[in-house]
């Protein structure tokens, strides 16, 4: 008698496991966020901690610090944003390749902080899309990686071609700013 | 070493008032007398680093601003401050010290930036903390601490963004500490706390 397969013979067809798109391309990019510090104050110094090995974000993906835009996925922006500061952070920001994503550490980052003053920017929101916003003054190690983790997530559930669309240069919204409100 | 006194400028050069203070000496200076006497402060009185240049908005007061140093003497640890009206009080201006002191280069830089006190003669007075186009003296009396709405002075990441150098929200602020009592009890509030951006100012 035949013996007839209808399962899936992976003697036959080799090692194949079938998936979605998003599921895998959005795990590689959990997994392997390079961030690039954007230290501008005391919260570098935490940020530091939270490279160093004590706290190891290596452990969840953040494999290595990269100090230069084009070859990081995430910016980590640690301190307070001056205005003389924003161009630079913004332009930094553009250098980045897509997909990339913003982390806001600490108060100054996050919404001007203790700054309310005629120098700094009341919040980096203003000229980049922020993903995670971290509160603290400066956070501890474990709040940044608490929030890297959060961004893990957020991306895992994101769309994989949401950065293949293309992008309208000059609208604001296009830009990036304002993409999750 | 003897320490200097009030008498020992006084008797060199007549011109010096002695100023109030609650640490070491302090001298007035008229401003067009202000190079020679520090170059003699140098190069006599040993007082050979200038550890600190600014200034004081005195408001509603004529002379307005008054140009501060701080002189040190390495060799006697002394400290020296001399004070000089600037004797215009819409475009302040005092001589620069940049020809004896290479210190003086930076902190009068940053004294024109914050105050707006022109220093004739200095080789290179362009803002230091600011950038070149931000129109204000922010340390002046009659500057919000808030600051000013101006445009960002990048203008195409200002067009991109859509992003202004905004006056600060300042919810009732500015936040300061009453200072006395425990410290969990004193941290800086804000004087007024009943309103804030989004809650108007009560008006009686």
């Amino acid at each position: 008698m035949d013996q007839k397969t209808v399962a899936y013979d992976s003697k036959v067809e080799g090692d194949v496991i079938v998936t979605q798109a998003d599921a895998v391309i959005n795990w590689i990019r959990k997994n392997s966020v390079w961030p690039m510090p954007m230290g501008l104050a005391c919260c570098a110094i935490e940020l530091m901690a939270a490279g160093g090995s004590r706290f190891d974000m290596a452990r969840f993906g953040m494999e290595v610090m990269r100090f230069s835009p084009r070859q990081a996925d995430c910016m980590i922006v640690a301190g307070t944003v001056t205005y003389k500061m924003a161009e630079v952070v913004r332009r930094i920001y553009e250098q980045m390749a897509d997909p990339k994503w913003v982390v806001a550490m600490g108060a100054c980052a996050s919404t001007g902080g203790m700054y309310r003053s005629y120098a700094t920017m009341q919040g980096v929101d203003r000229i980049v899309p922020v993903d995670v916003y971290v509160s603290g003054c400066p956070p501890r190690p474990e709040a940044l990686l608490d929030a890297m983790i959060k961004l893990q997530d957020k991306i895992g559930r994101e769309s994989a071609l949401k950065n293949l669309t293309a992008r309208k240069a000059a609208a604001p919204e296009a830009a990036g700013v304002g993409r999750d409100s | 070493m003897a320490e200097i006194d009030f008498a020992l400028l006084k008797e060199r050069f007549d011109y010096l008032t002695e100023r109030e203070s609650a640490d070491h000496l302090a001298v007035n200076c008229p401003s067009e007398k202000l190079v020679e006497f520090c170059t003699v402060l140098r190069d006599e009185f040993g007082f050979d680093m200038l550890v600190d240049v600014t200034a004081v908005d005195w408001d509603a007061r004529s002379p307005r601003f008054t140009g501060i140093y701080h002189f040190l003497s390495t060799s006697k640890h002394e400290y020296l401050r001399v004070a000089a009206d600037c004797p215009d009080d819409i475009n302040p201006a005092l001589p620069t010290l940049c020809g004896l002191y290479a210190a003086a280069n930076w902190h009068e830089r940053e004294t024109f930036d914050l105050m707006g006190i022109r220093y004739e003669g200095h080789p290179n007075l362009r803002r230091i903390l600011m950038w070149d186009a931000y129109p204000y003296h922010p340390l002046r009396k009659d500057f919000p601490l808030a600051g000013i709405e101006v445009p960002l002075p990048a203008a195409d990441v200002a067009e991109q963004t859509k992003a202004s150098v905004i006056a600060a929200p300042m919810m009732g602020g500015p936040f300061v500490s009453s200072g006395d009592g425990p410290m969990s009890q004193t941290e800086p509030r804000a004087r007024d706390e009943s309103w804030t951006e989004t809650k108007e100012k009560p008006t009686d």
